[in-house]
């Protein structure tokens, strides 16, 4: 391997380290919505510091690496995604711990029959998996698993949708669960930034695996380019 | 078409039995700056050298196919007048030693044995000089040995001197590979100036070179040409695979 086959080489074993920390925090924050574990919630927001150093250092090894090493074609394209990628998964750490700052700072516990009602957990496994399937895209250069994440990220956009209307249902039917609800809505709204930040990533896969650009296009066109 | 300057076809060339250039097929505009680049023995200078004639000069050199300069083969042409349209700057500063720097940039004339009025010549030095990017530093020391001045302005007399010719083309043969980082930069800044009235072709090892200063880009393999394109889009995204690992140093 060339030395900056080396450099590229590690530099995306450290954003997939990132990635799974980045999951990893957002499936105890999850856990800790669930079972109130206020300790655990605790642990998430020490952690984001993790996730920011994290970006900080792969920030530094892309400058380091254009700097030294002039990459050109896949390489560039490489790094260009990198730092896409490394900025959108420091997102996705920071909703994991604006999901977990709620339950270190709340004194009411969730009604798990709600979260299900308005399919906020539903919606919070299929953005888990979907992250993880975007890793899973960039580890194996999988641009047929990255271009499915753009149909599925409409699952959790529907969910969103259709939220303010599944909210005022249950505060409706019992006003004294409006805090509660008005965060279930906040924490969907942070789920369907979770599908936009891994729709960018999934992109930045097809434009570093096949030099396609596919942000800004309209769903249709994207998804029949996507196809070519 | 009438704003292609150089075109190959189906060109062909070897020493003796060495095929060195096969097949190649490619267009060159007016005005436009290409860099040809490729591994050691890919048949680039040799292609560079077909241009303006020069390779037949080695014995046993030979060449077959299509080369224009605008719609006349070059290979039907004078190979003298071949060489005023499409002058050459080789890869170290070649001045003639003997020579003033005023009588350098005229060596053309000179050695051709073209008569002119000292007024036309004078206007001549100065206008290939400032075109050059020269004429500031030696105006006061015309007659001054060019191999007194500095590597990267010797090689800028030396393009003073192919541009005195009034050339279409201005061939390149890895122009600053002998010369420093700053000398290399003024050079690389006259390219952007030069194609304003030259088509400039540049065989360079050197890729950011070749992706700082040209429009076109061409990779040559084994004699052959493997891409031609777009200097962007050859380092972002080239289409051929054998590019992409040359150009990236993954070639084996």
């Amino acid at each position: 391997m060339t030395p900056l086959e080396n450099e590229i080489t590690a530099l995306k074993r450290e954003l997939i380290s990132m990635w799974i920390l980045v999951q990893s925090q957002l499936n105890k924050a999850k856990e800790a919505m669930v079972k109130f574990d206020k300790d655990l919630a605790r642990e998430v927001l020490v952690k984001e510091k993790r996730v920011n150093s994290f970006e900080l250092k792969i920030d530094r090894d892309c400058e380091n690496i254009f700097a030294l090493y002039c990459p050109v074609a896949v390489d560039l394209r490489f790094l260009l995604a990198a730092l896409k990628i490394n900025t959108n998964l420091e997102r996705i750490g920071d909703i994991a711990a604006g999901i977990a700052l709620y339950v270190v700072e709340s004194s009411v516990n969730f009604d798990i029959a709600l979260l299900e009602k308005i399919s906020l957990l539903n919606m919070y496994d299929e953005a888990i998996n979907i992250l993880s399937d975007t890793r899973t895209a960039f580890e194996k250069e999988d641009t047929v698993l990255a271009r499915s994440i753009f149909k599925r990220d409409d699952v959790l956009d529907n969910i969103n949708e259709n939220a303010p209307v599944a909210i005022a249902s249950v505060i409706k039917d019992d006003i004294s669960t409006l805090p509660e609800a008005l965060y279930m809505l906040s924490v969907i709204r942070k789920l369907e930034r979770v599908g936009d930040q891994s729709k960018n990533i999934a992109e930045e896969i097809i434009f570093y695996v096949e030099a396609k650009i596919l942000k800004h296009q309209e769903s249709s066109k994207r998804k029949i380019q996507g196809e070519e | 078409m009438e704003n292609t300057v150089v075109s190959a076809s189906k060109f062909n060339a070897w020493f003796g039995d060495n095929h060195v250039v096969k097949d190649v097929s490619i267009g060159i505009k007016k005005n436009q700056v290409v860099a040809v680049m490729g591994p050691s023995g890919c048949g680039k200078t040799t292609f560079l050298r077909c241009i303006n004639r020069m390779h037949e000069l080695i014995p046993g050199a030979t060449a077959k196919g299509s080369l224009k300069l605008y719609n006349d083969d070059v290979y039907n042409m004078n190979p003298i007048y071949v060489r005023y349209k499409i002058g050459m700057v080789f890869q170290r500063p070649n001045p003639f030693p003997n020579l003033s720097i005023y009588d350098n940039v005229i060596a053309g004339y000179k050695l051709n044995g073209l008569k002119m009025k000292k007024a036309d010549l004078n206007n001549i030095v100065e206008k290939s000089l400032t075109s050059a990017a020269l004429w500031g530093e030696v105006k006061d020391s015309l007659h001054k040995k060019g191999t007194f001045l500095s590597g990267g302005q010797q090689q800028r007399l030396c393009i003073a001197r192919a541009i005195a010719m009034e050339p279409e083309v201005i061939l390149f043969d890895e122009p600053t590979s002998a010369l420093d980082p700053i000398s290399t930069s003024s050079i690389e800044a006259l390219f952007h100036e030069l194609k304003a009235n030259y088509t400039l072709i540049i065989v360079t090892h050197n890729m950011q070179q070749a992706a700082r200063v040209s429009d076109k880009t061409a990779f040559f393999y084994l004699g052959e040409l493997v891409e031609f394109d777009d200097t962007k889009q050859m380092f972002t995204a080239p289409k051929d695979s054998r590019t992409q690992n040359y150009i990236t140093g993954r070639f084996s």
